[in-house]
């Protein structure tokens, strides 16, 4: 495919050929090699599309020849959007005093979990605000009720595992002995963000640092809980940050081993401070918060990060047709059918696909559907 | 790689046509990067960087429809409640807007309405030449020029010689579908054949109007009837050299009488980067935004599209077959797009003229 190729090398998103081939040398390497920062953010700016494609397809198919395509039947389910955190990138909190505050009933999340087993699903991801007034007892209190029910729980991101332990006074070790003790499974990979803390000042200033993200993750994977990882980009940060937080997720990865799967999404301006931010415009210009640069970061997430086993989709941001696309970028995981979604839904992104409509999706791409009942396996 | 794909793969190389068992192969293959590959390369050797829009506003004067298709959401009876007929005044206020924002193209089409005589759309034209003469007027499928003559009982030269003078421009692609006659059986069959579609084509061309082309795709119709569908469109191309530009249509199942899911992203790639790779005597190959999304539409232009048509305004025809995307696209929006795809945004005209292009952008 060289000779084809040749006279026609495009860069990624525009700047020309400054570096000559430099990047096909790091391409070559990146197999065998952890790339460095610069590296990596230079394969993110420069490498065509194709290549990147080609390289990431590779590495999933090195992984999982089968060409299997995992997804899940399950439900988000968001306790409180009432959060003290208010990230300028969220369109989902709110202030207490809001009038469409709102935490979630015992009965409202019964109906929530019944309709869910109706629906075949096998697993809620649990995830909310940090609520001013929530601290372990509450959310053990919530983990027993959805735990009543015959279904897995996949709930709290690092920064309620941390919100929890703070308003408590416990360690984020016993918060953790003490969410599992109640009936925790797994937990999510969200607010991860972009794991940089320069990227994390001006878009989430008052939530946890990398550091104490990756705490929680540690401390999880210690206890042997499974957990994803997220990155959302397309905000504010440069390639170089990206690049960061891919190299330090692979880092972790390499201690812990227990991140089942990996899961970039993009930036959904849609109703969020950011978006009137006017800085914002221009870093979107430049970023990859859009559907040809979510293909690059897939495909560049799927390249650094060989020893984490599944890369997903995300078709709630980006829609079927360019999920589907991604499944040649790097992904072999098609994430959840949601049944409810509100964080996104929130910034005016309403995306849907059923069940039938993934496995139909998955087929037509030439793949082989399977449908899991709990996060993907990490071994 | 598959030894079909390889041999394809050095025909677009040294720029040898490529045969209809090649763009079947084309679309049979999951090798999705290979064929990105190919169609990108084919069509940088054509336009390079550049991709194309339009500021441009669609008129949908009549949804009344004499064919009522299975495959439309938009057509209604006559008498039926949601039916309507734009007024004069309701199209010069719709072409006063596109005015206003700097428009340079009013596309127009409608049903085949039972009643209004050729005169109404002869006076239509006239009257939007003369108070908007900045504007170009890309009107009327095939499908209405042929009803135009039957109903007017003029000939097509004809017919296409007052819609000229009245101040057509040039027409759309639309109407084609599928030209195969088993699947214009099944979809329209009270539509004109593929033959008549191709002939009025012929003769627009003839009559020195240009057109597009439109292939409608993902309903009953088989791989082989979309190949034959572009087999002649080739051929006739070959013949006129009157197309400007090849769009792939989305079926789109909402409200329609078929029973079908969407077209996956994988369909709407392969009907593109296939049409760049084998309609090699086509200039443009156009990824309507309306129809798949403006995300896979930015995709696409590393498949093998340079163009993304325009600002539009408003849809009716693929959002009553509900069509998620919105109706209108700033210059803004289309010119970010394509500069985060890392292409050269170039506002065009009608007929390619450049009206704008923008510098490229560094990273």
């Amino acid at each position: 495919m060289a000779g084809l190729m040749e006279g026609s090398a495009a860069p990624g998103t525009g700047s020309r050929g400054s570096t000559g081939g430099r990047w096909e040398e790091i391409l070559r390497r990146a197999d065998s090699e952890r790339p460095t920062v610069e590296d990596a953010a230079l394969l993110l700016r420069e490498a065509p599309l194709f290549a990147l494609g080609r390289a990431a397809d590779r590495v999933r198919r090195s992984l999982h020849p089968d060409g299997a395509v995992a997804y899940i039947v399950d439900r988000n389910i968001n306790y409180t959007n009432i959060c003290v955190c208010g990230c300028s990138f969220c369109a989902f909190f709110r202030d207490p005093s809001a009038p469409d505050a709102y935490v979630l009933s015992g009965e409202a999340l019964s109906k929530k979990i019944e309709e869910t087993l109706s629906l075949g699903g096998t697993q809620v991801l649990l995830q909310g605000g940090l609520h001013p007034d929530w601290g372990i007892e509450e959310a053990e209190r919530l983990v027993r009720a959805v735990k009543r029910y015959p279904i897995r729980l996949h709930g709290f991101s690092p920064p309620e595992v941390w919100h929890f332990a703070n308003r408590s006074g416990l360690t984020i070790r016993e918060v953790i002995v003490r969410l599992v003790a109640a009936g925790l499974d797994s937990i999510p990979g969200g607010g991860a963000e972009i794991l940089d803390d320069e990227v994390r000042a001006k878009i989430s200033p008052r939530k946890i640092g990398w550091e104490q993200w990756a705490a929680v993750m540690r401390e999880a994977h210690r206890q042997g809980l499974r957990t994803s990882a997220t990155m959302m980009f397309g905000s504010v940060e440069a390639p170089e940050s990206i690049a960061r937080h891919l190299l330090r997720v692979r880092d972790l990865q390499d201690r812990t081993g227990g991140f089942a799967s990996f899961i970039p999404w993009t930036f959904q301006p849609g109703n969020t401070a950011l978006s009137g931010d006017p800085g914002f415009g221009e870093s979107a210009l430049a970023g990859f918060g859009h559907a040809v640069g979510y293909l690059r970061v897939l495909a560049v997430s799927r390249l650094l990060i060989p020893n984490i086993r599944t890369v997903q989709v995300s078709w709630v941001t980006m829609g079927a047709k360019v999920a589907q696309l991604g499944l040649f970028f790097g992904a072999n995981d098609f994430g959840s059918t949601m049944i409810e979604e509100n964080v996104v839904a929130s910034a005016g992104v309403a995306f849907r696909m059923s069940e039938e409509e993934i496995v139909a999706t998955i087929r037509d791409a030439g793949f082989q559907p399977l449908k899991r009942e709990g996060p993907p396996c990490s071994t | 790689m598959e030894a079909a794909l390889r041999t394809i793969r050095d025909k677009v190389h040294a720029g040898h046509r490529l045969s209809e068992e090649d763009a079947l192969a084309l679309f049979r293959t999951r090798d999705i990067l290979l064929v990105g590959e190919m169609a990108d390369f084919a069509n940088r050797r054509k336009n390079g960087d550049r991709v194309y829009f339009i500021v441009n506003r669609h008129i949908n004067p009549t949804n009344i429809c004499v064919n009522r298709c299975q495959f439309c959401a938009f057509s209604k009876t006559q008498g039926e409640p949601l039916a309507y007929t734009m007024t004069m005044e309701e199209i010069l206020r719709r072409a006063e807007e596109a005015s206003l924002q700097k428009a340079t193209e009013l596309h127009i089409v409608g049903g085949l309405h039972p009643d209004l005589p050729f005169d109404f759309y002869l006076l239509t034209l006239r009257t939007l030449r003369e108070r908007f003469p900045e504007m170009h007027l890309q009107a009327f499928t095939a499908v209405e020029i042929d009803y135009f003559s039957r109903i007017a009982g003029l000939t097509l030269d004809e017919v296409l010689h007052q819609l000229k003078e009245a101040g057509l421009g040039s027409l759309p692609g639309g109407g084609a579908e599928i030209f195969d006659p088993e699947v214009r059986n099944r979809i329209c069959p009270e539509k004109i054949s593929g033959d008549r579609w191709l002939e009025v084509m012929e003769a627009v061309h003839a009559a020195g109007l240009r057109s597009n082309a439109t292939m409608l795709y993902g309903h009953v119709e088989t791989l082989e009837s979309r190949v034959d569908h572009m087999r002649r469109l080739r051929e006739l191309q070959d013949r006129t050299g009157g197309f400007q530009s090849f769009i792939p249509l989305a079926f789109h199942p909402k409200n329609t009488q078929i029973a079908k899911g969407d077209t996956t992203g994988l369909e709407d790639l392969l009907s593109l980067a296939v049409g760049r790779l084998y309609l090699d005597n086509f200039a443009h190959i156009k990824s309507f935004w309306i129809m798949v999304g403006p995300k896979l539409a930015q995709v696409s232009l590393h498949f093998g599209v340079n163009d993304i048509d325009g600002t539009v305004v408003e849809e009716k025809i693929t959002h009553a077959a509900g069509a998620q995307a919105g109706q209108e696209m700033t210059v803004s929006e289309l010119v970010t797009m394509i500069r985060q795809a890392g292409r050269v945004p170039v506002e065009r005209d009608t007929v390619y003229n450049v009206v704008r292009e923008w510098p490229q952008w560094q990273a």
